[in-house]
């Protein structure tokens, strides 16, 4: 049986008198591509910043290869392992392309503190940066400013950066949001490519079924801060709670309560 | 002229060397003094480049940091037997950075304004302790009247050896220089500027961003305590002027004339402020201009005739030149005075 790579808790998080996340307890397998859906507003991104490091839950615990990691803080995330791409596009403006995804590798590394070194003298950073931009597909632009990228290749660049810091887990937070219809084929096809060279174990964040019915091993959806169904792809599918979620009253029910879709942001 | 480049700094080295030779033999003291300012000036702007420019933060109390270098300066020349230069510097050294690095750890846990106001009361705090008329204080800071009459070692004495003095401040703003430059190109560095871009990113990135803004803070400081001291030898006295808020203008006003985030452009900024400061003051521009035209007045005037037509600073202007985009003062202030959202 593979190991548990990430396991919560009952974890659990409320912002005021808001539970935004209620008793949620997964576990996710090594080398597994798992995937958390359900409506805006369902907790999936503070699920997410719980296990990334981002906010601390109320209560609840998580578990990264078998040691307790709740309530770390979040730049002590990336050393154990865990990365994550975030859903609305946080990069170094002012910086090249090449700086962003440079920055991001020499983070794990042991240099940062060579401050009488010219950065350009550490090679394994530039080059393990130049393999990132290369999985992401964002060559021939290595020299262009990030603020002047267009936005699916600022989501590409997204990616390279947590591809260059290489986590055993990778967090996707809604990798295709905001992108051009047109465009996100080109970046799925780039996931299912992590997913196949196995050195990953994923968890994906969508509010969209279609994205993840194919490549996902593992589905938890979510509703109203708690799991509504855990399985396979198929199982999720042939789930008439599931259905009724997305497609009945309880989606309904969601779009026309707006405040519950103001706390599934990043905070 | 691509080409020529590399060549830029030796150029530019060669003629501040040769300056002194170039003025009438009646008036070369005299600029060499102006000069001997303005080297002094432009190691303290670039210390506050580094903080402001390149690592997103903005102090308004760097007057605290180059006092603090004068001050321990002043103190220890003015004992009974002074302790030899060497020991000097090293304690204006340790003295910079743990100041940089307590003024850090008190304000740092917030950001943007907050930090600047931080920095700022810290700093008037320094400058009313020594400004004091304390019966306890004033023995040490001289209260009012500052510390006068320092000896200075003979062999920098800049009474006696003006130009030998004029080369010395030269050689420390230049290789002070190239230690700035090499830090911002050096891993570290790199980490500062990652942290002005995007803080939050950085920390994702897995970079603990207080040590990185506590080291920034704490060199920052040590290179303006070090123009301090300079400024105490060349003077041979320290005032509480030097806490002054005036004095973190100062450092400010040359850094957005110049344009933040160069570190030769805040230098440059320093000789205009100081040039210009000359010019205004000199016989001939206080005969031409009319008396209620106050020299401050025309400074202001001009300064916002700069930042109107140069709004990345001088550097700004002359990347223009060739061809190449700068972000305009106002902007990188605006970024810098945001404060972080805390999660």
């Amino acid at each position: 049986m593979p190991n548990v790579l990430l396991k919560t808790e009952h974890l659990s998080r409320s912002f005021g008198g808001l539970q935004a996340v209620r008793d949620v307890s997964i576990a996710v397998e090594e080398g597994s591509f798992h995937s958390v859906i359900g409506p805006n507003g369902a907790g999936k991104t503070t699920f997410f910043n719980m296990i990334s490091g981002a906010i601390k839950p109320s209560s609840g615990k998580v578990f990264f290869a078998g040691n307790e990691i709740t309530g770390l803080p979040l730049h002590r995330m990336i050393h154990l392992g865990i990365g994550r791409a975030y859903q609305i596009t946080s990069l170094f403006p002012s910086l090249s392309v090449a700086e962003n995804v440079r920055l991001a590798a020499q983070a794990r590394g042991r240099d940062t503190f060579k401050f009488w070194q010219h950065s350009d003298r550490f090679e394994r950073y530039h080059e393990r940066a130049q393999a990132a931009l290369k999985l992401v597909g964002l060559r021939g632009v290595e020299q262009v400013l990030a603020s002047a990228l267009p936005h699916g290749d600022k989501r590409k660049l997204e990616l390279a950066l947590l591809l260059a810091s290489e986590p055993r887990l990778l967090l996707l937070d809604e990798p295709t949001a905001g992108m051009a219809a047109n465009q996100v084929p080109e970046l799925i096809e780039i996931i299912q490519q992590l997913r196949q060279s196995g050195q990953h174990t994923i968890i994906l964040v969508e509010h969209r079924m279609d994205v993840v019915m194919s490549i996902s091993d593992q589905i938890t959806v979510m509703h109203g801060g708690s799991v509504l169904a855990e399985g396979t792809p198929q199982a999720i599918a042939a789930d008439p709670r599931v259905q009724q979620a997305y497609l009945g009253e309880l989606y309904d029910d969601v779009l026309t309560q707006p405040h519950e879709v103001a706390h599934d942001t990043n905070s | 002229m691509q080409r020529l480049r590399p060549l830029l700094p030796l150029v530019a080295i060669g003629g501040l060397a040769s300056l002194p030779f170039a003025f009438a033999a009646d008036t070369t003291r005299f600029w060499q003094g102006v000069f001997i300012q303005i080297f002094i000036l432009a190691i303290y702007a670039l210390s506050y480049d580094l903080l402001m420019g390149y690592t997103g933060m903005i102090s308004f109390g760097h007057a605290l940091f180059f006092g603090a270098g004068g001050y321990t300066a002043a103190i220890l020349l003015r004992q009974a037997e002074p302790p030899s230069m060497l020991i000097v510097i090293a304690a204006v050294i340790v003295v910079g950075a743990t100041i940089g690095a307590a003024v850090g750890a008190l304000s740092l846990r917030v950001s943007g304004v907050y930090f600047s106001m931080i920095t700022l009361a810290l700093a008037e705090i320094a400058f009313i302790l020594f400004k004091a008329d304390d019966p306890k204080l004033k023995p040490i800071t001289g209260g009012e009247i500052g510390l006068q009459g320092i000896v200075v070692p003979a062999a920098i004495d800049a009474t006696t050896y003006r130009l030998r003095f004029y080369f010395l401040t030269l050689a420390c703003m230049v290789g002070l220089y190239y230690a700035a430059r090499r830090l911002i190109n050096s891993p570290t560095g790199r980490v500062f500027v990652a942290i002005r871009e995007n803080e939050p990113r950085a920390t994702a990135l897995g970079y603990n961003t207080l040590h990185f803004k506590l080291l920034a803070t704490a060199i920052s400081s040590t290179i303006a305590a070090l123009a301090g001291m300079l400024m105490v030898l060349y003077e041979k006295s320290a005032s509480f002027e030097m806490l002054s808020v005036n004095l973190t203008i100062q450092a400010l006003l040359m850094t957005i004339i110049g344009g933040i985030g160069t570190l030769i452009g805040p230098m440059l900024g320093a000789a205009t402020i100081r040039l210009l400061d000359h010019g205004l003051k000199g016989e001939f521009m206080q005969a031409l201009l009319p008396a209620w035209l106050r020299p401050d007045l025309v400074f202001g005037i001009v300064y916002v005739v700069l930042v109107l037509f140069f709004p990345a600073g001088l550097m700004g202007a002359i990347r223009k030149l060739r061809g190449k985009t700068s972000r305009s003062s106002v902007e990188r202030l605006r970024q810098a005075m945001k404060p972080k959202a805390e999660s």
